[in-house]
C-alpha cells in the first residue's frame, strides 16, 4: 500500500503550496492531479488514502479529481506516435522500435487546485477587499 | 459569494520530498561524492553484492553505506564486517526509502565522519520493486537488481524501476545451470523498457561479472566526481 506514502507526500506538497497564501489558509474544494499510467500509482487507491488522510485536516472535505493519462511513446526512427503495449514488448508497431522516448505516461502531477479565500475577517470594514482572482503561474 | 480560485501549479505530486530530494544532492555534490541508490525486489542479493564490491573497491576509493533495512539490523552488521561505516535508517514500516529519511542517515553519518572525505555513498534500499523507484533520495544514479530465480517476466511487471534504472544487474547467474530460465529473454524484457541502461550478468558467489560491474561504477564515480565533472549540481526536477 505505497499509496498511503505518496498521500502523505502529496499533502506535504500541498503544504508548499498553502504557504504562497500565508497567513489565510485557503479552503481547498477539489485538487486537480494527472497521474500517468507507467507509474507506480494506483487512482483508486489514491483516492481512497486521500480521504483517510486529510480528514480533521485543513484539507478536510478536499476531493482528488484524477485524470489518468495514457502511456505514449514516440518511435526513433519515424517520429511518430503511438501506444506502447507490454505484450509487444512496447516496441514500436510502425517500425518495431524499442522504447526509447516517452511523451507521456510518467506523470505524477498536481495539475490545479481549486479553492475559495476565507471572507475578510472585519465584517464592519468598508473596504473589504475581494478576494484576489489572480493565477499562480504555471511552475 | 466568492468564485473559487483555480491555481495552475504543474507541480510534482512528490514535490515535497523532491525538494528533500534536491537538498541531498546539494550536500553530495558540496561533498564531491557519487551516490548510487541500490534497489531490488526483496533478497534479489544487494547486501551480498555489496559486501564484494566494498571489499573490491575499498583499496581506492572511500566509502560508506545508508542501509535501509526494514526490520533489522542484520544487513548493516554484516557491512560493518567489510570494514566501511554503515548507518542504518530506520525506515519504520515504509516500504521504501524517501529523501527525509536519508536526510535523517546522514545526519548520522555526520557524526562519525566527514562526509567530504568520502568518495561513493551506497544507499541500499528497502527491498520493493514498485515505490522506490518514484521516491528520489539525491542519487546521482540508480542500480536496479533483478536475480536469475525471479523469473523473466519481472520487468514487465515492474517496468518503472527498471524504466528508472541507469543500471541493471542480473544477480545470481552462479544459479543459471539448475534453473529453466533463459538470460537472454531477462535481457531482452530489460531492454524492452529502457533500452539505454547498462545491463551486467554478476554472481556474488562466483564473482562473475563483478570487474564489469566495478568499471561501471567507476565510470560514474569519475563522471559525477572527477577532474571533468560538472562543476554546478543540476537540478533534479524538471516538472
Ligand atoms: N547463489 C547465490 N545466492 C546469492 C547470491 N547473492 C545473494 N545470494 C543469496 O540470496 C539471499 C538474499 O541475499 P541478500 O544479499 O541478503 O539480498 P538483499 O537484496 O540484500 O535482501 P533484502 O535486503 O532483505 O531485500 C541470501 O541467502 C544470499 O546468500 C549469488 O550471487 N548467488
Ligand atoms: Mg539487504
Ligand atoms: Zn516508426
Ligand atoms: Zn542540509
Ligand atoms: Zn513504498
Amino acid at each position: 500500500m505505497h499509496e498511503v506514502d505518496m498521500t502523505k507526500c502529496l499533502v506535504l506538497s500541498m503544504q508548499e503550496w498553502r504557504q504562497q497564501h500565508d497567513p489565510v489558509t485557503p479552503q481547498v474544494q477539489t485538487v486537480h492531479l494527472q497521474v500517468g499510467t507507467f507509474t507506480c500509482v494506483e487512482p483508486d487507491q489514491l483516492v481512497t488514502t486521500w480521504r483517510a488522510a486529510v480528514r480533521g485536516s485543513w484539507l478536510d472535505g478536499a476531493e482528488l479529481a484524477i485524470e489518468t493519462v495514457p502511456l505514449v511513446g514516440r518511435c526513433v526512427l519515424c517520429n511518430g506516435t503511438y501506444s506502447p503495449d507490454p505484450q509487444q514488448a512496447y516496441r514500436s508497431p510502425c517500425c518495431n522500435q524499442p522504447m526509447e522516448e516517452i511523451v507521456s505516461g510518467r506523470e505524477l502531477r498536481i495539475r490545479s487546485v481549486d479553492y475559495r479565500l476565507p471572507e475578510p475577517a472585519s465584517p464592519s470594514a468598508t473596504t473589504a477587499p475581494q478576494a484576489p482572482l489572480a493565477t499562480a503561474a504555471a511552475v | 459569494m466568492h468564485m473559487p480560485l483555480e491555481d495552475t501549479l504543474g507541480l510534482n505530486l512528490l514535490a515535497a520530498n523532491q525538494h528533500q530530494a534536491e537538498h541531498n544532492r546539494e550536500h553530495f555534490d558540496a561533498w564531491q561524492l557519487l551516490c548510487l541508490n541500490v534497489m531490488s525486489s526483496p533478497g534479489a542479493g544487494k547486501t551480498s553484492l555489496l559486501e564484494r564490491s566494498l571489499a573490491a573497491l575499498a583499496t581506492d576509493l572511500q566509502m560508506a553505506v545508508l542501509e535501509g533495512d526494514m526490520t533489522t539490523q542484520l544487513d548493516a552488521e554484516r557491512l560493518e564486517a567489510v570494514g566501511v561505516p554503515v548507518v542504518p535508517i530506520t525506515t519504520g514500516r515504509a516500504c521504501h526509502l524517501d529523501a527525509a529519511m536519508v536526510s535523517g542517515g546522514l545526519k548520522l553519518l555526520k557524526q562519525r565522519l566527514d562526509p567530504a572525505s568520502l568518495d561513493l555513498l551506497w544507499v541500499e534500499n528497502v527491498g520493493n520493486l514498485v515505490c522506490p523507484a518514484e521516491f528520489e533520495v539525491g542519487e546521482h544514479r540508480k542500480v536496479a537488481l533483478l536475480s536469475v530465480t525471479e523469473g523473466d517476466d519481472k520487468p514487465l511487471k515492474y517496468p518503472v524501476m527498471f524504466r528508472e534504472a541507469h543500471c541493471v544487474l542480473i544477480t545470481k547467474t552462479d544459479l543459471l545451470p539448475y534453473l529453466p530460465v533463459d538470460i537472454a529473454r531477462i535481457e531482452a524484457h530489460i531492454r524492452a523498457v529502457n533500452p539505454r541502461c547498462a545491463v551486467i550478468r554478476v554472481s556474488a558467489s562466483s564473482g562473475e561479472g563483478l570487474a564489469a560491474w566495478h568499471g561501471w561504477v567507476r565510470d560514474q564515480q569519475a563522471a559525477v566526481c572527477g577532474p571533468f565533472a560538472r562543476a554546478t549540481s543540476p537540478t533534479l526536477v524538471t516538472a
